[in-house]
């Protein structure tokens, strides 16, 4: 459980944690009855629960424990103990949906959810559109060969495939 | 959460026993608890701290942690008082590392049991 001071006096030749545990910041929760959602954490309650709010995306103000949370790397500013309207404001402010949509983590999850919802006929799209894609990649890879086999006289030549 | 261990002096002197609820559950509080337990050798009286949301909570928690700690249980424990105190009157340093998260304090002294 770190601080905003506590962050300088770590030596930046070697640092463990990038995220901290902190007012503000904003967590992925990964199980539980609210899987799936952003919250904010409000407050730290013990070692092991945090008070937490999620006024944008569904979640109540309630404790949870830290080992369900993920943190991201977005932080808010609010004081501690800030109402649910502070805590949305701040949200709104610096669009975290937004942001969030973006970031890698979230297309993962996306990209997972997508594969994980495939029907028989989807799965027989994705095997003719890799079988094209392959091919084609296929196609230039000889044609390198064949030029370099040309230029060099080498008869084994191996090539990295994208 | 009904603090059970309650139950029997309510009905004897006749006091409210219900189940109270708490003022302001969504913000986080400092309890002291001021108990009576039963060890195995004799009786003694302890005060403890807990941070949590509710009053319920934090007696749970201490119930729990007397078990843990000391091996106590539930019928042999008697809450004598649960009080929400100040972060400036907490004196277990557990929760007084918690109550100001802003400013870390750290120290080279152990801490003082005996209050």
């Amino acid at each position: 459980m770190e601080t905003q001071d506590k962050k300088e006096y770590v030596n930046h030749f070697f640092q463990v944690f990038k995220r901290y545990v902190e007012i503000g910041r904003v967590a992925y929760i990964s199980f539980g009855p609210h899987a799936g959602k952003l919250v904010a954490i409000v407050d730290v309650i013990d070692q092991n629960r945090a008070l937490v709010d999620g006024p944008c995306s569904g979640v109540r103000r309630q404790a949870m424990p830290f080992k369900c949370m993920q943190l991201t790397d977005f932080v808010l500013k609010f004081p501690h103990s800030a109402r649910q309207k502070h805590v949305r404001v701040a949200w709104e402010k610096e669009n975290i949906n937004e942001k969030w949509t973006g970031t890698r983590w979230a297309k993962k999850i996306e990209a997972r959810e997508k594969k994980a919802k495939m029907t028989d006929f989807d799965r027989y799209k994705v095997m003719k559109a890799k079988k094209m894609r392959n091919r084609i990649i296929k196609h230039e890879v000889k044609k390198l060969q064949k030029q370099s086999s040309k230029k060099f006289n080498i008869h084994f030549v191996s090539v990295f495939v994208l | 959460m009904v603090n059970l261990s309650k139950h029997f002096w309510y009905k004897l002197l006749g006091l409210y026993c219900g189940q109270v609820f708490e003022k302001s559950s969504l913000q986080v509080k400092n309890f002291g608890i001021w108990l009576r337990y039963e060890s195995r050798s004799g009786t003694h009286n302890m005060y403890r701290e807990y941070r949590d949301l509710t009053t319920a909570g934090a007696v749970t928690q201490c119930y729990r942690d007397m078990g843990a700690r000391h091996r106590a249980c539930a019928h042999s424990i008697q809450i004598m008082k649960v009080e929400e105190i100040a972060a400036s009157q907490c004196c277990r340093p557990v929760v007084k590392v918690l109550r100001c998260l802003y400013k870390p304090r750290f120290t080279t002294q152990r801490p003082n049991t005996f209050f």
